[in-house]
């Protein structure tokens, strides 16, 4: 008669006395302890937060460039599509564009939002004016306004505002400017985020406003937190980070997700796919016998099957039966 | 970024990426991975004290 | 007792849920001092190793949310219950990693126990989930750019329109919130379902025959599995 295969009740096993809760007391203090230790030898990251302060500071170039490209609508915040504005669809898995058929659910629009509204605060005829000009203008016009400017910044020597050629730029400057000056003067974030909301808890238009220029993905990359760089799985500073997301950020490092302007949704639809079979592997045939194959297993129980010769191996390769 | 200084020195931590193909892990991780290994492998390969009776 | 009274406790509500509750768990299975002989290595401590971390995790995070959210970047205090926070964290994965890794290689599925399987990978996919709030929420360098990173992959799957991971307020109501809650309930049944079942035999055990005198041709054990 075959050997059968299904699993036998635990309960019927013969047992030995264990104090459960005593294992767990165990457990918690000697956690506890390796929690103290590691806290007090490592400690634990805490690089500031880049203020709009500083990085006019550090990078006032890129703070004029940043809010000329929201201008001209060649940021990547001008340029996202859904869920902040409909300038372009959204990445796409063959037909599937899911940020599309949502569409926008928090609406950003990147010239008004986070450069005139701050910049119309200041209270100097100058800008005023210069915010008037633009507002009287036809779109076309505020374009080619702000892409001429855009150019010429990147042609001066360093980006340097005060070395770009003459050309038509209209009052771009200016208002570029006066996001240069908000942005010194410590205001520019809280006019983003809590101009019009007493109890601002929503930094979204700052963070996009930085995350719009160069400076602080060039800090990020100099810490190796890029995309490209593993820097999921990274932390700031000399720090562990979560080496758990090893495969999430692999994909981003190798051909085709590499290159792809959808890498994002590929990406993510490939990890969703790869969770569900991880889930699921007692159900599918092959990987939930990689067990046996590997034979790990007579390592964890060796002191029951030499206890048990009849059990082991031999009974192992039956013919695997639901169990 | 210890909370005590003189034992700030114990992090050994300054030490940078591990750069192999278009592999670039940091130090610190893996220090966290090979640990893991090392953890498991002596899972299952320590005796476990058994109480015979 | 009557036909009729009994007919009437078998309907009432209370009755079927305290039913269904002591039904959860063998009897003696809650919380019993004696397992099966054949749990006998150091892997099996790496689930209970897990549940400490997660203690601590939960502990941890607690006392850093008594000064609120920014207090720890000036406090000496508050950034030394930060670390204990972010081991508490790391040593709360590698335990539970680790056990992922000998849940495996012992095919723990086994004898209907696919569900604890999945509710084990549940519970890592919600944890990531919730530490990843919580990287977001440090109100630090990192958090500025693991959200504005973050949000492209959220954005591209169109889970982006509703979780805005750049919105502060929204992001620290899910990490102390809505996601702990997550990972309690689907820990809880993980759990409820190992004392369910009991601790996987070993690959090709049999329970053994009882050794009594002249029994050689007794019957096997039954074979009492839990529905």
């Amino acid at each position: 008669m075959a050997r059968r295969a299904v699993t036998p009740d635990s309960h019927a096993f013969p047992t030995r006395g264990y104090d459960l809760v005593k294992e767990f007391v165990i457990a918690l203090v000697v956690m506890a302890l390796l929690v103290v230790v590691f806290a007090v030898a490592v400690g634990s990251p805490d690089e500031k937060a880049i203020t709009m302060e500083s990085w006019a500071a550090n990078a006032p170039a890129d703070v004029v460039a940043t809010a000329t490209s929201e201008l001209a609508g060649t940021s990547t915040t001008a340029g996202y599509g859904p869920p902040y504005n409909t300038a372009s669809d959204g990445q796409a898995l063959g037909p599937i564009t899911l940020a599309k058929w949502i569409g926008v659910t928090q609406p950003v629009d990147a010239a008004n939002d986070l450069v005139i509204d701050p910049v119309s605060t200041l209270t100097d005829t100058a800008t005023q004016q210069a915010v008037q000009q633009w507002k009287a203008a036809s779109a076309d016009q505020q374009g080619t306004w702000a892409n001429n400017y855009a150019d010429a910044l990147g042609k001066a020597p360093d980006g340097d505002p005060a070395k770009v050629a003459q050309g038509d730029y209209g009052p771009v400057p200016a208002i570029a400017q006066g996001e240069l000056t908000l942005a010194k003067s410590g205001a520019l974030e809280g006019l983003l985020t809590t101009r019009t909301t007493f109890f601002g808890t929503n930094p979204t238009k700052a963070l996009l406003l930085l995350a719009d220029g160069s400076y602080m993905a060039d800090r990020a990359d100099s810490e190796n937190l890029s995309g490209d760089q593993w820097g999921m799985m990274n932390e700031t500073g000399h720090y562990p980070g979560q080496p758990w997301l090893w495969l999430y950020t692999f994909w981003y490092q190798v051909p085709p997700f590499a290159t792809s302007d959808n890498a994002d949704v590929q990406v993510w639809a490939l990890m969703i796919l790869l969770s569900l079979v991880f889930a699921l592997v007692p159900w599918i045939p092959g990987l939930n016998r990689i067990p046996h194959g590997i034979k790990l297993y007579r390592l964890v129980w060796r002191s029951w099957y030499r206890k048990h010769p009849e059990a082991g191996p031999a009974a192992a390769q039956a013919p695997p039966r639901r169990g | 970024m210890a909370v005590f200084p003189p034992l700030a020195g114990l992090a050994p931590l300054d030490a940078g990426f591990v750069h192999w193909g278009f592999i670039n892990l940091s130090v610190p991780n893996v220090l966290v991975i090979a640990a893991m290994l090392v953890v498991f492998v002596l899972a299952l390969v320590v005796p476990f004290p058994e109480d015979e009776s | 007792m009557t036909a009729a009274r009994s007919e009437t406790r078998s309907r009432s509500w209370s009755s079927r849920l305290s039913g269904w509750i002591s039904g959860l768990v063998p009897k003696g299975q809650w919380l019993p001092d004696r397992q099966p002989a054949y749990v006998a290595s150091w892997i099996y401590v790496f689930g209970v190793a897990t549940l400490a971390g997660l203690v601590l995790v939960i502990a941890s995070g607690l006392v850093l949310t008594i000064g609120g959210v920014t207090w720890w970047h000036t406090s000496s205090l508050g950034h030394f219950v930060n670390s204990l926070h972010l081991w508490s964290v790391e040593l709360f994965f590698a335990a539970m990693v680790i056990h992922l890794w000998g849940k495996f290689v012992m095919a723990a599925w086994r004898g209907r126990r696919g569900l604890t399987w999945l509710t084990g990978a549940f519970s890592f996919f919600v944890s990531i989930g919730t530490a990843f709030t919580g990287y977001l929420i440090q109100t630090n360098f990192d958090s500025q750019w693991i959200s504005t990173q973050a949000k492209d992959g959220l954005n591209s799957a169109g889970v982006g329109a509703a979780f805005n991971v750049m919105n502060f307020g929204q992001m620290v109501l899910y990490h102390v919130a809505l996601l702990p809650l997550a990972v309690l309930l689907i820990v809880g049944w993980h759990i409820v379902l190992i004392r369910r079942h009991g601790g996987v035999p070993p690959i090709g055990a049999d329970v053994p025959e009882p050794a009594a005198a002249g029994t050689a041709d007794a019957a096997p054990a039954t074979e009492r599995e839990v529905r």
